[in-house]
């Protein structure tokens, strides 16, 4: 029971980075790889924070900004310096790591002993650690989704969302594409670092290697939902499966590990499931195919 | 209207496959003007629209491109499209197939203005999209919400049309809007075209291949090769030319055949 409640709490927190991931994947068309590096950003920014006495919930504030920042230097890289997407989050993502050591000090910033959100609640309300991640990680998630649903209802969010759907139209339509990359971009990575400071303080430490992998994870969440809930409904309906995904992405890590599966293996695994899952498309084609031949 | 002076556009300067689009063109549009344009492979016809909406920057030390008595040379291509509505050829470019048929129209009827943090879409916005989504005798007024990407390429071109008229443009640039429908569609979205100009009275450039449909519609007629118009026309002596007429003055002019297999089809 612990252990599917522990991951209920991870797979909600990460959700939120997934989230982040889904508007440049999705909605956006854009593959950014700066998560890794963000992800990592917004650890450091919260952890060195709260040990300098800052309220932790300040903390996620000033994480959010530094994923902003993050964001729109990928965002430079791609729009005024022509950079392919991919390389343009990649060359942050690296540059990234060294500026995470400068922010950090060193590799690793312990909240031992440190107030966090989650200490608080737990004190509080006199709850686990894992209860706490659940309750403030859905408060976060729908104060998230609303404010993205309501954004991308704007007509700011709309001629970004276009952008993402259909660059002729939207320059033809009188937007500037470039701007509306990078506010895109900003968007994502200031959720992903949000996250990233969320989870630290969840764990009770920052690392310079924590957001190794995240862009995966957040791809698994992403096309987990999508495969299991649907493309359908509403926007906030789809943006909820991504944290669904999230969800469901740790209760099978969970499993696979109780399974005895060795936790060095999970960055494999997960590239597995990721790379079936977007295969989906191309075996559903084949089996069609097939199936219509043989008529 | 438009004044076009000295433009010249030259593709892979430099390299073997230079490519002069457009030489030293002149060309005035009058206010009001329907302008039909046509021309063979690699004439310059669709560079010349590409260059009015500031796709391509224009060549340098090459001339000026004013719309309305502004100076749109420099202008990047978002900023100019606050006067230029434009249809493309292929209906896939035009809409956002992903989005909703009203969230289409309400990125039109916001084209020029600065997008803030207002509602996408108004109630009242609506309202308006379904009358005039009716006058398409589509069908589409009551499927607000459908998703672009579910519409004929015909319903599309239509929709690009209306998108492109909402917000009245100083000029319309068609690029052989209907080339890739059937001929029946493209005879309706012809038909719609004829409406929208003439109800706003729309300064308008016209591409087709049909040399038909290029002496039927329109007050103004021009040919173009290498680059170069090499026949304008308008009024009466435009009503009265025939395929044959063009065909013949393309010949004696340019020293070529101007018929390519498309427009035989036709």
């Amino acid at each position: 029971m612990e252990i599917i409640f522990g991951a209920f709490g991870q797979g909600i927190l990460w959700g939120i980075m997934a989230l982040g991931v889904y508007i440049t994947y999705k909605v956006m068309q854009f593959s950014d790889l700066t998560v890794d590096g963000s992800f990592a950003t917004g650890g450091a920014v919260a952890s060195v924070l709260i040990t300098l006495g800052v309220n932790p919930v300040i903390s996620l504030l000033l994480a959010l900004v530094a994923g902003l920042l993050c964001g729109m230097i990928t965002g430079f890289l791609h729009t005024s310096l022509q950079i392919p997407p991919i390389l343009s989050g990649i060359l942050t993502m690296i540059a990234l790591y060294s500026i995470n050591l400068r922010i950090q000090g060193r590799a690793n910033v312990s909240l031992l002993g440190e107030k966090t959100i989650f200490t608080w609640l737990q004190d509080k309300l006199n709850i686990s650690s894992n209860l706490s991640n659940i309750i403030i990680g859905l408060i976060f998630s729908i104060i998230i989704i609303g404010v993205l649903y309501w954004f991308f209802g704007t007509e700011l969010g709309s001629a970004i969302r276009a952008t993402g759907n259909n660059e002729d139209m939207v320059k033809a339509q009188g937007v500037n594409i470039a701007t509306m990359k990078i506010f895109g971009l900003m968007i994502s990575n200031g959720l992903v670092a949000l996250a990233g400071g969320l989870v630290a303080q969840s764990q009770g430490f920052a690392a310079v290697d924590m957001g190794t992998g995240a862009i995966v994870i957040g791809l698994a969440s992403v096309v987990i939902g999508e495969v299991i809930f649907g493309n359908r409904f509403s926007f906030a309906y789809r943006m909820a499966t991504v944290i669904f995904g999230s969800i469901i992405y740790r209760l099978v890590i969970a499993g696979v590990l109780q399974l005895g599966m060795r936790s060095t293996d999970l960055k494999l695994f997960t590239a597995i499931i990721v790379a079936l899952a977007l295969a989906l498309p191309v075996f559903k084609n084949k089996i069609k195919t097939l199936k219509y031949s043989n008529k | 209207m438009l004044t076009l002076t000295n433009i010249s556009k030259t593709f892979n300067i430099g390299t073997v496959n230079e490519k002069k689009a457009l030489q030293g063109l002149d060309f005035k549009l009058n206010d009001g003007d329907f302008v039909t344009v046509i021309g063979g492979n690699g004439a310059g016809k669709s560079t010349l629209l590409n260059m009015i909406a500031g796709v391509f920057p224009c060549d340098i030390g090459s001339g000026k491109i004013e719309i309305d008595g502004v100076d749109v040379t420099k202008m990047p291509e978002h900023k100019r499209a606050k006067y230029v509505g434009r249809v493309f050829q292929d209906p896939m470019r035009g809409t956002a197939s992903d989005m909703g048929i009203e969230e289409n129209l309400a990125m039109a009827y916001r084209r020029g203005k600065i997008r803030g943090l207002g509602w996408g879409i108004t109630d009242k916005e609506r309202k308006e999209y379904e009358k005039l989504l009716a006058m398409l005798d589509l069908g589409l007024e009551n499927r607000l919400t459908s998703k672009v990407g579910l519409l004929s390429g015909g319903q599309r071109q239509a929709l690009t049309l209306l998108m492109s008229t909402l917000k009245k443009p100083k000029i319309l640039l068609l690029d052989e809007h209907t080339a890739a429908l059937d001929p029946k569609t493209a005879a309706k979205v012809l038909g719609i075209t004829q409406k929208m100009v003439k109800k706003d009275n729309i300064t308008t450039l016209m591409i087709t291949h049909n040399m038909k449909d290029a002496i039927r519609m329109g007050n103004r007629l021009i040919m173009m090769h290498n680059g170069k118009i090499i026949y304008d026309v308008s009024g009466e002596e435009k009503k009265n030319l025939t395929v044959k007429d063009l065909l013949a003055k393309f010949e004696n002019i340019s020293g070529n055949e101007l018929a390519n297999d498309r427009m035989l089809m036709n």
